[in-house]
């Protein structure tokens, strides 16, 4: 299977249709068993229980992040090669970004609450996320704003890849900018610091959550090329119905 | 480079003549510096404090809100196909363009400052630093919003989808001015380190904003 | 039974948004399917296909 034929919008979708059942179960094995581990999981000796609230607020941030990846390789291939598929792509996983966006923020959040006291600080992390969200609900408007899906398409690729160049500097922006008001933050997601009993339970989410993105992905695009072949074909039916206009 | 330096006086005569409405940003500066009083009361003391925040976003608010007008126009009356045709590379043109923007549109914002000082209790030095963060700082607006209004203009779309795109964006550089402009005033850290990184922001807009700009134009106009 | 400790509502609220949104996501995957597909067989009924499967002249 080459990328070549991948690209085919047709045989794309066959594949897609043979590989999403395959994809399907295997989310569920791995979401099933890294949500049993996470339950066995030891309580952390200062955050007590609540460091469960990790094990889906930490695959959810770095799917956030993933996402926007994916969308900016997809913008390439849209620039570049004009390609139809990767505007598929990258409006089909838009959505999904901004979503796992939310839930990073609103696990935080519950997760901030007994560390803080409060259910939003101006943390550093949770303020990147907070902007993220924004970004990606303004990339979803700008595809929705415009009818036409490849014009759309290229202007969201733009989009994508002028908001990839900033996000670094955003995401150190806020960093400086909370060292500035307030002392680091509580969450202490990730690092070297985690124990394996952790780390463990905490992989096999991530790469469940992943799949899960996957596997949505592309049953999303599935949908969307439905879609267009759809506007294609009401166009061909109007045209048809109208023989004066060609 | 003659191209080039008669398209950026044609901007300005533009922008300046009459119905070009570049000055009023300044109004709507001075409109939004004066608001502010009557939202957290005439504390002096507060107000000084919260100075180079307010003067930060009024010039915010006022350079996104006249960017509708960068592209808008030349792309009604067809200039825009134009320019986007002839031999001077469309980056370029773009840049030009955003710079005889920020002539019209910027420069007043900073020669304001000073005066709206006064008016937030800031003394002469601190009306300096904000004045010099923000003649550092509104290139960087104006070349960022570029972007934006590039999009806008391309998909017909103006307003809020626009300032929706852009503010997200320009995050950084309202950080790193108001950390310098209050740096100055009583600020925990001193005016280089983040007046140097508000420099770099500026730097990297100038490169980022025409090339952004310049590619949504190619792809829309076609 | 696990114990969560005293803050037990947090981490049960927390998995149960991951779990709502999640559920909605699939849901909305799975009808968005639906209904191109239930579109796509109404314009074939109609006799409108593509042109690249049947050689020209489908026109009704």
């Amino acid at each position: 299977m080459t990328l070549l034929n991948l690209a085919n919008p047709t045989r794309f979708l066959t594949l897609a249709q043979r590989l999403l059942p395959w994809l399907a179960a295997l989310t569920a094995i791995l979401l099933v068993t890294g949500l049993t581990l996470a339950a066995m999981a030891p309580d952390d000796y200062q955050q007590g229980a609540t460091v469960k609230i990790m094990f889906v607020h930490v695959p959810s941030a770095w799917l956030s992040m993933f996402v926007w990846g994916v969308m900016s390789l997809s913008a390439f291939g849209t620039l570049v090669w004009r390609h139809p598929l990767a505007d598929v792509a990258a409006k089909a996983a838009a959505p999904f970004g901004a979503a796992f966006t939310f839930l990073a923020l609103v696990t935080g959040s519950l997760w901030g609450r007994p560390m803080w006291g409060t259910y939003w600080e101006w943390d550093a992390r949770l303020t990147s996320m907070l902007i993220l969200f924004l970004m990606y609900l303004g990339l979803i408007a700008l595809w929705r704003a415009v009818e036409d899906p490849s014009r759309a398409a290229r202007a969201c690729a733009i989009f994508t890849l002028v908001g990839a160049i900033n996000l670094p500097i955003i995401k150190f922006s806020v960093d400086w900018w909370n060292t500035l008001h307030q002392p680091a933050s509580v969450i202490r997601s990730g690092g070297p610091t985690l124990d394996k009993s952790f780390l463990i339970p905490l992989l096999v989410m991530a790469i469940g959550f992943s799949l899960m993105f996957v596997t949505l992905h592309l049953a999303a695009m599935r949908n969307e090329i439905l879609r267009r072949r759809i506007r294609s074909l009401q166009l061909l039916q109007a045209s048809q119905q109208q023989p004066g206009v060609a | 480079m003659t191209a080039l330096i008669a398209l950026i006086r044609r901007e300005l005569r533009i922008a300046l003549r009459v119905g070009g409405g570049a000055l009023i940003g300044v109004l709507f500066f001075l409109a939004v510096v004066v608001l502010m009083p009557f939202a957290i009361g005439p504390d002096l003391q507060l107000l000084q404090r919260l100075g180079p925040a307010v003067l930060w976003l009024g010039a915010l608010l006022a350079s996104l809100l006249t960017l509708d007008r960068l592209f808008m126009a030349d792309h009604d009356d067809g200039s825009l196909d134009l320019i986007a045709m002839s031999r001077t590379p469309l980056e370029l043109a773009c840049a030009a363009k955003a710079l005889a923007h920020w002539l019209a549109a910027g420069v007043p914002l900073v020669l304001a400052t000073p005066v709206l000082g006064l008016l937030l209790n800031l003394d002469a030095a601190a009306s300096a630093a904000i004045a010099a963060t923000l003649l550092v700082g509104t290139p960087a607006l104006t070349f960022t919003g570029m972007i934006g209004a590039a999009l806008a203009v391309t998909l017909h779309r103006g307003g809020l989808l626009m300032a929706v795109l852009v503010l997200p964006l320009s995050i950084p550089i309202l950080i790193f001015g108001v950390a310098a402009a209050s740096a100055a005033i009583t600020g925990p850290v001193a005016f280089g380190t983040p007046f140097q990184i508000l420099c770099g922001l500026s730097l990297a807009s100038l490169v980022i904003g025409p090339f952004a700009a310049a590619a949504s134009l190619r792809q829309g106009l076609d | 039974m696990i114990s969560l400790g005293p803050y037990a509502g947090f981490i049960v609220s927390s998995y149960a948004v991951v779990a709502v949104v999640v559920a909605l996501l699939i849901f909305w995957v799975m009808l968005d399917y639906r209904r191109q597909k239930a579109r796509l067989r109404d314009l074939e009924r109609a006799g409108v296909t593509r042109r690249s499967r049947s050689g020209g002249s489908e026109a009704p």
